[in-house]
């Protein structure tokens, strides 16, 4: 009836056990031992008389059972009819998942009034719960880490990535089409984002995107490649003295002040640029590079300014030829 | 509906007839993905749409799927889980008859979204006649039960004859005979879980 008691007499020894409290015990025979060799009481501590639990009548016991294995149990001590000794009642508590494990336990072992099985059915149903929960979330983040390697969009400021400039590149490379290719970097974004903070230099980002959506046509590409810095396609177009008029036009609605909590955030932009006529071999990565020489020859002129690559920047050689426009000289 | 749901049938077409006979059945149902999530919810429609459409695909009686797969739930080694589960209704298979009164109850504590019928289990005369009326949605789910009693009973190592038998309107119900408790050995089942869980 009742698997998890003992029945102490006066003197400590223990009478009876039911039988799980036996099999806490697998080598000796519990009945005509003294309890307090077997069973420590940790809490209220000082207690190793009969007498002394019975003072605890009514109130929490915690054992630790002297095996080797130190389960801890809970129990409460009262007293028996006619002074015939101390009837203790005891459970496992949250010890239970060990001792079923250390004791191998089974159902039977435990009161049918006992919720020992339903909490051992609750941890291994919430374990298994859980298992797939996590198993999910693992696959919705490898899903999202594919989703962006995908993305061909900038988050910031809806523009194309880098992603998507170099798959327009690249097939306009290889299908020979005629493109001007613009290499922007802003000027003194950093100088917002130290003063302002990130929270200004987003929000220019996304007006410098506007800028230049603004300031190109439907079929051409504006992407942001880096944190300031933007490539755009013009596709079809190699006129030099339109794309010079276009960058030129950039830079100054660029340099118009953004505000940003009543604050103006100032800021400029250094263009390269660089055409390819689509019979030359030429290579995506060489376009990119000569626009990135355009560019830091303008960086070198004092920057807000725009270049446009010739083979002379290659060697590095005199700039005089170099067809330039500046808009704070 | 739970996706544990769907996802066991998803499991079970995928395990039992592999992967070929799931994306003919994932085409025929037009299912807009290839695999449940055992973790999300799906619309009502969708397991009905699997379930007929396996039915065609294999040429085999709705009935016969769904009892098959509740065989499969308690007999597949990936879902040991389910089986401990239900072991830890009882140590005899009549305790764990009477255990299922308690089912749905058990299913809500883990997953609290998780809708079952109610299931009743009304004791025969002699002791060993048993009937068990489900009732309320998923429909079929009373066919999935039979396949888990048959499944259960060679877990316990027990002999049972199972027969449907007319219910009410909206119940499924059988008729379960324990002919003789430990009949076999059955399957070994330890209180302790295995290590990690």
């Amino acid at each position: 009836m009742m698997p998890m008691h003992i029945w102490l007499s006066t003197d400590g020894i223990i009478r009876q056990c039911g039988a799980t409290v036996a099999k806490l015990f697998p080598d000796r025979e519990l009945p005509g031992l003294l309890f307090f060799d077997c069973f420590l009481v940790r809490r209220p501590c000082d207690v190793g008389t009969v007498s002394g639990i019975l003072d605890q009548q009514g109130e929490k016991l915690h054992l630790v059972v002297q095996n080797g294995r130190n389960t801890t149990l809970k129990a409460v001590a009262v007293p028996v009819d006619g002074g015939d000794g101390v009837l203790l009642d005891m459970s496992f508590g949250i010890s239970v998942v060990d001792a079923i494990r250390d004791y191998d336990l089974t159902i039977s072992d435990f009161a049918a009034t006992d919720l020992a099985v339903e909490m051992l059915y609750l941890i291994e149903a919430k374990s298994a719960a859980m298992a797939e929960s996590r198993k999910l979330n693992t696959r919705l983040q490898g899903a999202k880490v594919a989703a962006e390697e995908q993305a061909f969009s900038d988050t910031l400021t809806g523009l194309k990535n880098r992603r998507a400039m170099d798959h327009v590149l690249t097939h306009f490379v290889e299908a020979g089409e005629k493109f001007g290719l613009m290499q922007v970097d802003l000027d003194y974004f950093k100088r917002v984002n130290d003063t302002l903070g990130h929270a200004a230099g987003d929000l220019v980002l996304q007006a410098v995107a506007k800028v230049l959506l603004d300031e190109t046509r439907k079929e051409d590409l504006v992407a942001r490649i880096g944190g300031d810095e933007f490539v755009l396609i013009f596709h079809r177009m190699t006129d030099i003295d339109k794309l010079n008029e276009i960058a030129a036009r950039i830079i100054r609605r660029l340099e118009e002040p953004i505000p940003y909590c009543g604050k103006p955030c100032l800021i400029s932009a250094s263009i390269g640029t660089t055409v390819s006529d689509g019979c030359q071999k030429i290579t995506a990565d060489k376009i990119l590079m000569n626009a990135d020489l355009a560019l830091y020859a303008s960086k070198d002129k004092g920057r807000a300014c725009y270049t446009v690559f010739s083979e002379d920047l290659s060697s590095k050689g005199d700039e005089g030829d170099l067809r330039e426009g500046s808009m704070s000289g | 509906m739970h996706g544990l749901i769907n996802r066991s049938l998803e499991c079970f077409l995928r395990d039992t007839y592999g992967n070929a006979v799931w994306q003919d059945v994932v085409s025929r149902a037009n299912l807009p993905f290839e695999r449940f999530e055992a973790m999300l919810d799906y619309d009502d429609g969708l397991i009905y749409a699997v379930l007929l459409a396996a039915s065609d695909c294999l040429s085999k009686p709705r009935e016969t799927l769904l009892e098959d797969l509740g065989t499969y739930l308690v007999s597949n080694p990936d879902n040991e889980s389910l089986r401990r589960l239900l072991r830890f209704g009882g140590d005899t298979y009549m305790e764990f008859l009477h255990s299922l009164d308690d089912l749905n109850g058990r299913a809500k504590l883990a997953l609290p979204e998780l809708e079952l019928p109610r299931m009743a289990l009304y004791g025969g005369r002699d002791g060993n006649d048993f009937r068990l009326v489900c009732k309320g949605p998923p429909r079929g789910f009373g066919r999935v039960m039979r396949g888990v009693l048959r499944a259960m009973a060679d877990d316990y190592g027990a002999l049972v004859l199972l027969k449907d038998i007319d219910g009410e309107a909206g119940c499924e119900e059988i008729a379960i005979t324990l002919i003789q408790s430990s009949f076999a050995d059955g399957r070994d089942f330890r209180l302790a879980g295995p290590v990690g869980v």
